[in-house]
């Protein structure tokens, strides 16, 4: 029980080391900043038309304070904090005055959604593959699929999601490729919205899945082929032991664990994926939010959406060790 | 278990190895390799026999008994000769027809690896590796399965508790005996074991030596095994096969062996022991054991060999019966035991 | 070096496609230095032209010649990718091997640090960077921040062999004759950590170009400047799909699907040739 517990408290450690870490650095880069985001903000606005100084001058401080730029450095670093802590992000500039927790609110589902099964779809199959490579070595559907799967896994998720795109959108357009539902239907529980749900998410599932596939296939098959030479598994297969029952509970349940691990690792790196294939799908989530604030000039939504993404990549990673235990008991029984 | 009387019975040939040659044949970049590690070997174990095979590191020895247990992998061949296992009527011919060694396996032939507290798979608990590996051998039901392994362990005088335990919560010694247990269980006709107590303390190894011996006894099983430490051949072994660069060198009784031995090899390996109240130095000898990829000519061990002649290096020395046993040396019998 | 060269392109045949491309994909980038065109001019040639003897990849709608600008592109996209890895193998290396000399107490709060800074999402990071940055983010300062988001992972690795390396009888030798730590380091650790920083090169290469490239489809670097993004940018920018002008589209994802197909293939190879498990199972196959 005490194993468990120190992994616990490391968990939790890492996982305010990251939070700390993250929001601190999306601090200093905003107020190392060559640009002035309320001076930036403030000629987008008055770009439209002529406006009188005096109201102007209002408005910057109006922002700055907005922005919690008012005060010494450390001040608005606390001030940062508070408003992290709180969720005040302020109003959005570009859909003013909906405050920036609202559009993140709204996003926050799609993303999960999306990313959630996509990954998950992604972790199981990679691993399945890989695994079955990694132990029937000399299978030549397994070595096709793999050469394929590790084919697609270094072209960036823009270029191969473009490819999805032009095939399903273009070439044969069977699929819709803008938009997280079809838009004048209604939410809700119904056959017709759930489909419609589902085809739009098609896609950009597919994108994802395509994606991510490789590199778990690819370190799941290193994993395997060292661990068939393993002790325990060596003995098992002399012992007898069915093979069926080798390959998945002495040698796919081992290679299993650093995947895990592995996957809380690599969050942050998927979360990056999902933010491009949302923007060009324009699937409602986060990463399109990301994007479109940028675009639009809109500080206050970029912040939050940055900050925001870093803590819940931290929590669902911390999520995931949480659930490591359960899997590896040398870690639950210490 | 067998009573004492029916272990008795058992008598007559359960292995017969005949001309084996396994080869480990590679080929990386353009490299081709021909590893010989068992070189004609050919040798055969009774009933009720424990047979040690002794040799340095690398000799090969390791590469037998995997080849004997039918557990080899590419790049490791079997290029000729055969290995025939005699279970009381039940044969088995492990490279003759794929597949014929999988219904002995721990029913009537087990294994004791080297670094057996490695062996047991970490993330489930000993009591899974009982059942994957004895109960579906041993056509039990369940009800009758788990009292028969909990009987066993209390024999071997290991609390049935552990079954419950996974194996990072026991000790390196526990599960060395758990291992024991494990391969033991379905009382097979014979055991195979590789380096079983290398790795342990010297305690441990005392405690492990006298359980498979006794285990051995009560069910009256055949063991081969490997270990280069030639004290452990003297604790157990009934009789021993020297093994040099992937070649039987010399055969035959243990107190033989030790006594007279007929091979320099074997001399040599004898005059290693250190002895009490003996202030003498043990001598090394000279030069290293042969790159088995490109082994000497005629007798592997010539250059090593202070009794080496002109012949040992253009013949090969057969192996031959003498005595109580064989051994292959143009010069056998010549040595003496310092 | 050469024999193994020589020996991958000869007995490895994943390497010798990887080689193959990647080269090809070299010379086809250098060709750019006898463009006859100025590569960032527009509106030089009649736009929208299809694919012919005149133009072998086609006119964009800006009127510039496809071959020439992905020759120009390849060119710049590899000067980053390289300048990326330069930047984060040197922290790396810095990073790996300090924290596995040193060991003990100082090893484990380095690498804190480290799985911190692995664990943060690097994409909007890499954003918000260039959200503040804005008009004065050229492909430099991308290419520094881009390196220091990737060297994480790989110092991991290279501080686990400093780590063995440390417990070595020639560098408690080294130490008594009198070494500092970085002699120590740079003399007698750096040739058992190359091979190592030579194969997560690789992977650091495809990485950041994959980076580039996003990047520059999203609009967010000098757009002026040819790249295989930008390119494809310019392309969405101007309906090209839409327009039924699919070779400005088509292209330069061929160009950037084979590139990163050679150098995945050398990666894998490399990695192969380096690790000692896997060509034991080679054989094994």
């Amino acid at each position: 029980m005490n194993g468990f517990v120190k992994y616990l408290a490391e968990r939790l450690f890492q996982l305010f080391l990251v939070i700390f870490l993250g929001v601190s650095l999306a601090f200093v880069i905003t107020t190392l900043s060559p640009v002035d985001p309320v001076q930036v903000s403030l000629s987008q606005m008055t770009s439209f038309g002529a406006v009188d100084p005096r109201s102007v001058e209002l408005m910057r401080e109006a922002l700055e304070e907005l922005y919690g730029l008012q005060g010494t450095m450390l001040e608005q670093y606390f001030n940062f904090w508070r408003r992290v802590l709180t969720g005040d992000f302020g109003p959005s500039l570009s859909a003013f005055p909906t405050p920036v927790m609202t559009l993140i609110a709204a996003a926050v589902p799609w993303t999960l959604g999306l990313l959630g099964l996509s990954l998950a779809m992604t972790w199981i199959l990679g691993n399945l593959l890989g695994a079955l490579a990694g132990y029937f070595r000399n299978n030549t559907l397994l070595k096709l699929s793999g050469a394929a799967v590790m084919a697609l896994h270094p072209v960036p998720a823009y270029i191969t999601g473009l490819i999805l795109l032009l095939l399903f959108g273009y070439a044969w357009p069977i699929l819709p490729i803008s938009g997280g539902a079809q838009m004048n239907l209604q939410q809700g529980f119904t056959l017709e919205y759930i489909t419609s749900l589902i085809r739009h998410g098609l896609l950009p599932a597919m994108a994802m899945v395509l994606v991510g596939i490789g590199s778990w296939f690819i370190s799941m098959r290193s994993l395997v082929s060292n661990i068939v030479t393993d002790d325990h598994v060596v003995y098992a297969e002399l012992g007898g032991v069915k093979s069926r029952k080798i390959f998945s509970q002495y040698v796919a349940r081992n290679a299993l664990l650093p995947q895990v691990t592995g996957l809380a690792l690599n969050l942050g790196h998927i979360f990056g994926g999902t933010v491009i294939i949302e923007f060009l799908f324009n699937y409602p989530g986060m990463g399109r939010l990301l994007i479109q604030g940028i675009y639009r000039g809109d500080y206050s939504l970029v912040l939050g959406v940055t900050t925001i993404s870093i803590v819940a990549v931290a929590f669902a990673a911390f999520v995931l060790d949480l659930v490591y235990p359960l899997i590896d008991p040398r870690v639950r029984l210490g | 278990m067998l009573t004492t009387a029916e272990a008795e019975q058992r008598t007559g040939t359960v292995l017969e190895v005949k001309n084996l040659k396994a080869y480990y044949q590679m080929n990386y970049f353009g490299v081709q390799r021909e590893v010989r590690a068992v070189d004609d070997i050919t040798l055969s174990i009774k009933r009720n026999e424990v047979y040690g095979i002794a040799g340095e590191s690398s000799s090969g020895k390791s590469s037998l008994i995997k080849t004997i247990a039918g557990a080899i992998n590419p790049p490791l061949r079997v290029v000729d000769g055969s290995v025939k296992f005699d279970f009381d009527g039940n044969f088995v011919d492990v490279y003759g027809e794929p597949g014929s060694m999988n219904s002995a396996r721990w029913r009537h032939l087990s294994y004791i690896m080297q670094g057996s507290m490695n062996v047991l798979n970490p993330v489930r608990r000993v009591k899974r590796s009982f059942e994957d590996f004895a109960f579906e051998h041993m056509g039990l039901s369940k009800a009758e399965f788990w009292p028969r392994v909990r009987q066993h362990l209390e024999k071997l005088g290991l609390n049935p508790n552990v079954l419950e335990a996974y194996p990072h919560q026991l000790s390196g010694g526990m599960r060395q005996r758990l291992t024991i247990a494990l391969a033991t269980v379905c009382e097979p006709e014979f055991i195979i074991a590789d380096e079983p107590t290398t790795a342990l303390d010297v305690l441990v190894q005392q405690d492990v030596l006298g359980l498979i011996k006794d285990v051995q006894e009560r069910m009256g099983s055949s063991i081969i095994f490997v270990t280069h430490d030639m004290t452990v051949h003297a604790a157990i072994a009934d009789r021993i096969g020297i093994v040099y660069a992937g070649r039987l060198v010399e055969e035959g009784p243990s107190i033989d062996i030790f006594r007279r031995p007929q091979h320099p090899y074997t001399a040599h390996l004898i005059s290693s022991l250190p002895r009490l109240g003996d202030p003498k130095r043990r001598q090394a000898l000279a030069g290293k054991p042969p790159n088995l990829a490109d082994p000497p000519p005629a007798c592997r061990f010539h250059p090593r060999c202070p009794l080496a002649i002109d012949k040992c290096k253009t013949d090969n020395p057969p192996l031959v019966a003498r005595e109580t046993g064989r051994v292959a040396c143009w010069r056998a019998g010549e040595v003496e035991v310092s | 070096m050469f024999k193994v060269l020589r020996d991958l392109l000869r007995y490895n045949r994943e390497f010798l496609i990887g080689f193959i491309l990647t080269a090809s994909l070299v010379i086809y980038a250098s060709l750019h230095f006898f463009s006859p065109y100025d590569n960032t001019a527009i509106y030089l040639l009649p736009p929208d032209m299809p694919p012919s003897p005149d133009y072998w990849l086609g006119t964009t709608s800006r009127g510039q010649d496809i071959f020439w600008q992905i020759s120009a592109a390849l060119w710049n996209t590899m000067t980053f990718g390289i300048t990326v890895t330069v930047i984060s193998r040197m922290l790396a290396l810095t990073m790996g091997m300090i924290s596995g000399y040193i060991g003990g107490r100082g090893d484990r709060v380095l690498m804190t640090i480290n799985d911190t800074l692995i664990a943060l999402p690097n994409l909007p990071i890499l954003l918000l960077v260039y959200f503040v940055m804005r008009e004065q983010m050229n492909w430099a300062i991308l290419a520094v921040v881009t390196a220091c988001l990737s060297w994480n992972y790989d110092a991991r690795i290279i501080r686990s062999v400093a780590l063995s390396l440390r417990q070595r009888e020639f560098t408690r030798h080294a130490v008594y004759a009198g070494m500092s730590m970085p002699q120590v380091l740079v003399r007698q650790h750096m040739p058992y950590v190359m091979p190592i920083v030579f194969f997560t090169a690789m992977n650091n290469l495809i990485f950041a170009i994959g980076i580039e490239v996003t990047l520059a489809v999203l609009g967010f670097i000098d757009l002026n400047r040819p790249t295989i993004g930008g390119m494809i940018n310019w392309a969405n920018q101007h309906q090209a799909i839409v327009a039924g002008v699919w070779w400005w589209i088509a292209f330069p994802i061929i160009a950037i699907v084979l590139l990163f197909l050679g150098l995945f293939l050398l990666a894998i190879s490399i990695n192969e040739y380096i690790d000692p498990r896997s060509r034991l199972a080679r054989m094994g196959g």
